[in-house]
């Protein structure tokens, strides 16, 4: 089968293109090593079928960024027959640029000339068949978006792929043309593939061909020493190669367009009178706020558009959401999209398991393996696609703000703000949607250019805390309330909020200053041009993601919950726990499963945190709800239910809030407030639920997976424990400053010693070179 | 002679050199920022940085301390 590469620039339109190429036969996977995601899918409308695979989108094959070196490795490697060139029509000069580079190699080329139509409606044209002779390579006007001509470009690839194509540079002409000549006569010698490319790499210093092939690096830098020190620049051939290809581009590429009117920046195009309003100096970051609180409020208001606080209609939502369809729609207002579907999936996932409970009730089964099936099996997924709505509904309006274009310029506005902790504005918009959940937002890191950056930023989106850990904060906030009297349970929990930030941001600009130090990634961003994303697209993309997480969800978390249900069901000679049944409620006896008595060993390790050693012999449920809390974090509250059946006469069923039941672990173990406190802090900080473990494992490289699971529970151990220990005895606020200022000093002098040493290996590979 | 950096809004200017090193100063090249062409500052940030620029026909934001290896005329 035919094997085509689709390369482009990114915003060029080219997964679009590759959307209206291969339809629904497309699949998502990621380039070993690295995370940039890999598409590949097959064109099936020509004679044969050929596989397409979608390049990561660069602005030029250059060795510095992951995206540029798988590219370049594919193209190189995987000998595709074709390279299909997206260029986008109305930003001509630097798409080209790319399409420089690409003809230096000994592949057949087409360019897909996208966008033609805007240019259209601006009176601008481009002469195709003059471009197409200079290019020397079939040129064909396409519109991704609307799927025109499309065939008829795949037509002429087909054709390319009968003619073998030797490279051609446009370089051949410049100040460096007779240096380019003799290197690639030297590779040819050595029978090197592509030996165009890869002779201007070599003179341009590229450092990966300067390290494959070191003596011809050095005959070629002898070269330019001896004939070109007097040209205007140097001997800095980089600088003089990207010159050339501009100059030459202007000269006779971009040329064949005739503008109607002369290019100028003063005049405004719909896209910048848009700009100039959604970042306005001071309108700009209110907006951007008003946006995060709509998508926030259509994803999880049970009082869209705060309707139900007109008394009639509130009244009238509350008489119809008691029917079963009527309470998916409404409570006491109308719910938002995201509420309703989230309450749609829960119906469907409860339906099924009481099929599933009904059906094995039926065949006799043992109540064993009904529980086993309906609670651990079922009862772990549905947990999990019970998050499945609002992942995919706040998903969804995050890529339509990326597609359009506002979340370069979000970056753009806040960049200032977050350089001070190490990571570009690129940043923000996974963490605040963390506050939503920290499945979509570790996946929407992908945007960030910066691997060191993007770890970092993964391993903080949990701090800030999510929807499912609201049950938590209300019920062991209201406790506190209740039992000790102190403080007032809104303070603890807005609180708490603060204290995951300001723990997210001190990790990242200790890490940034340590583990994951780097120089800050540069910024040199394009703001690419406002527009409406493509329904198609938004819908191949969110399907993508959906199948992605079921699939995770059906093996990694189904696998991990199973253990959990297990441990917690089973005592160590393999028998079953047993039943303790409290009103109509029946609840496993928890107290008496290998995962208590896991608990009760590791008891005194939470000691520090004020949930271990101090605590009587029932002391463990804490460390067990916070284990049973990985299976989804609303678990905690519900374990604590299960633990006050089995160790207290005065329980009486599960309470909505789970105030009780978090009085009842009071009283059955002696806890007091700091300790509280110091769990809630633990469970906001320690490692996330399986969902999000299993989407951070997605995104960080696999050596880097472990330090990240380490990096949670040091950081929750670390900071629960400052809680405690300063709630509790107040004096250890001297001791944690002590340390806090040791810790800052010691930073401060490991990173001079760093950029020491990076200084003296910079000097040192400069003198190789 | 002046940087891009110290450009004020709705100025214009065009490349002399490209000082840095490295990935940085390769990324510059290759968004189009060489010798000779037109730059033109469109905005900055709202807090004063990065900055906002049209050059060859597009938008680019660097921040100012990029901005800072680029010598304009």
């Amino acid at each position: 089968m035919l094997k085509f590469a689709l390369v482009g620039n990114p915003n060029s339109g080219k997964t679009t293109l590759f959307n209206a190429l291969t339809g629904s036969t497309a699949h998502v996977g990621n380039w070993p090593g690295v995370t940039v995601d890999k598409r590949e899918g097959t064109y099936k409308k020509g004679d044969t079928p050929v596989d397409i695979v979608d390049l990561p989108g660069i602005y030029s094959l250059s060795p510095y960024t992951p995206e540029e070196v798988v590219a370049r490795n594919f193209i190189l490697e995987e000998h595709p027959d074709c390279v299909i060139n997206i260029v986008d029509a109305t930003n001509l000069e630097r798409n080209l640029y790319l399409t420089t580079q690409l003809m230096e190699l000994d592949v057949p080329m087409v360019v897909a000339l996208n966008m033609t139509d805007v240019l259209d409606k601006r009176g601008d044209r481009i002469d195709v068949k003059t471009l197409e002779k200079r290019i020397g390579f079939a040129v064909v006007e396409v519109s991704a978006l609307k799927g025109d001509n499309v065939e008829k470009l795949m037509d002429r690839a087909v054709e390319a792929v009968k003619t073998p194509r030797k490279g051609t540079s446009v370089l051949k002409e410049s100040a460096l043309g007779s240096a380019i000549s003799n290197a690639e006569i030297a590779l040819r010698l050595k029978e090197v593939e592509a030996p165009l490319f890869h002779a201007i790499k070599l003179v341009e210093k590229d450092a990966i061909e300067v390290a494959a092939h070191p003596a011809e690096a050095r005959a070629a830098q002898a070269f330019i020493r001896e004939n070109l020190v007097n040209d205007a620049f140097h001997g800095d051939t980089e600088a003089a190669i990207a010159d050339a290809r501009y100059k030459y581009i202007t000269k006779h590429f971009s040329s064949t367009l005739t503008r109607a009117r002369k290019l100028d920046y003063e005049e405004l195009s719909k896209s910048d009178k848009a700009d100039k309003i959604l970042t306005h100096k001071w309108f700009g970051i209110p907006i951007f706020l008003v946006i995060m609180f709509a998508i926030f409020h259509m994803t999880f208001s049970e009082n869209f558009l705060y309707l139900g606080l007109i008394p009639a209609f509130g009244e009238w939502c509350g008489n119809i959401s008691e029917s079963v369809v009527g309470g998916i729609f409404f409570s006491k207002g109308i719910h938002s999209p995201g509420i309703v579907l989230f309450n749609a999936m829960e119906l469907l996932t409860d339906q099924i398991g009481e099929w599933l409970a009904l059906g094995l009730e039926g065949l006799q089964a043992n109540k064993v393996i009904v529980g086993f099936i309906c609670d651990g099996v079922w009862g772990g997924v549905a947990s999990v696609l019970s998050f499945l709505p609002q992942i995919l509904v706040l998903f969804l309006f995050f890529s339509i703000l990326e597609d359009s274009g506002y979340m370069a310029r979000v970056a753009f506005m806040l960049d200032r703000i977050f350089r001070r902790f190490g990571v570009s504005g690129r940043a923000f918009m996974p963490m605040i949607m963390g506050f939503g959940c920290s499945v979509p937002a570790m996946i929407n890191t992908r945007t960030m250019a910066d691997e060191r950056e993007r770890e970092a930023t993964v391993r903080v989106i949990p701090f800030f805390s999510c929807g499912a850990k609201m049950p938590i904060l209300l019920a062991v906030s209201g406790a506190i309330v209740q039992a000790f009297g102190v403080g007032n349970a809104d303070v603890i929990t807005y609180s708490m909020y603060l204290l995951g930030i300001v723990t997210a941001l001190v990790s990242l600009l200790v890490m940034r200053n340590t583990t994951q130090r780097g120089e800050a990634s540069p910024f040199i961003m394009e703001l690419p041009t406002y527009h409406l994303p493509g329904f198609k697209n938004l819908m191949l993309h969110l399907w993508d993601k959906a199948k992605h997480f079921l699939q995770k969800a059906f093996t990694i978390i189904l696998i991990s919950c199973v253990v959990i249900w297990f441990l917690s069901n089973f005592k160590w000679n393999w028998q079953h726990v047993g039943y303790i049944t409290v009103g109509d409620e029946e609840f496993a006896h928890t107290d008496l499963s290998i995962l208590a008595s896991l608990g009760q060993f590791i008891q005194p390790l939470f000691t520090p945190l004020g949930f271990g050693s101090q605590l009587n012999s029932n002391g463990w449920v804490f460390a067990v709800a916070a284990l049973l809390g990985l299976i989804a974090k609303e678990d905690v509250i519900a374990a604590f239910g299960t633990f006050a059946a089995c160790l207290a006469t005065s329980f009486a069923g599960v309470s909505e809030d789970g105030v009780s039941e978090v009085m009842i672990m009071i009283q059955e173990t002696g806890i007091g407030a700091p300790a509280l406190i110091s769990f809630i802090a633990f469970n906001m900080l320690t490692i996330p639920c399986f969902a999000a473990v299993a989407a951070a494992r997605g995104e960080i490289g696999k050596g880097k997976f472990k330090w990240t699971l380490l990096f949670w529970v040091f950081t929750s151990y670390l900071v629960s424990t400052i809680v405690y220990t300063v709630g509790q005895f107040v004096w250890p606020v001297a001791v944690w400053i002590v340390v806090a200022a040791l810790t800052v000093v010691g930073i401060v002098l490991y990173n001079k010693y760093m950029d020491k040493k990076d200084a003296e290996k910079k000097r040192k590979s400069r003198e190789e070179v | 002679m002046k940087l891009l950096s110290e450009l004020s809004i709705g100025e214009r200017g065009k490349v002399t050199a490209v000082n840095g090193e490295g990935a940085i100063r390769r990324r510059l090249f290759d968004m189009g920022i060489t010798p000779g062409a037109e730059v033109y500052l469109r905005k900055k940030a709202p807090l004063g940085d990065p900055i906002e620029i049209a050059l060859r026909g597009y938008e680019l934001t660097l921040r100012k301390a990029e901005a800072a290896h680029v010598e304009i005329e």
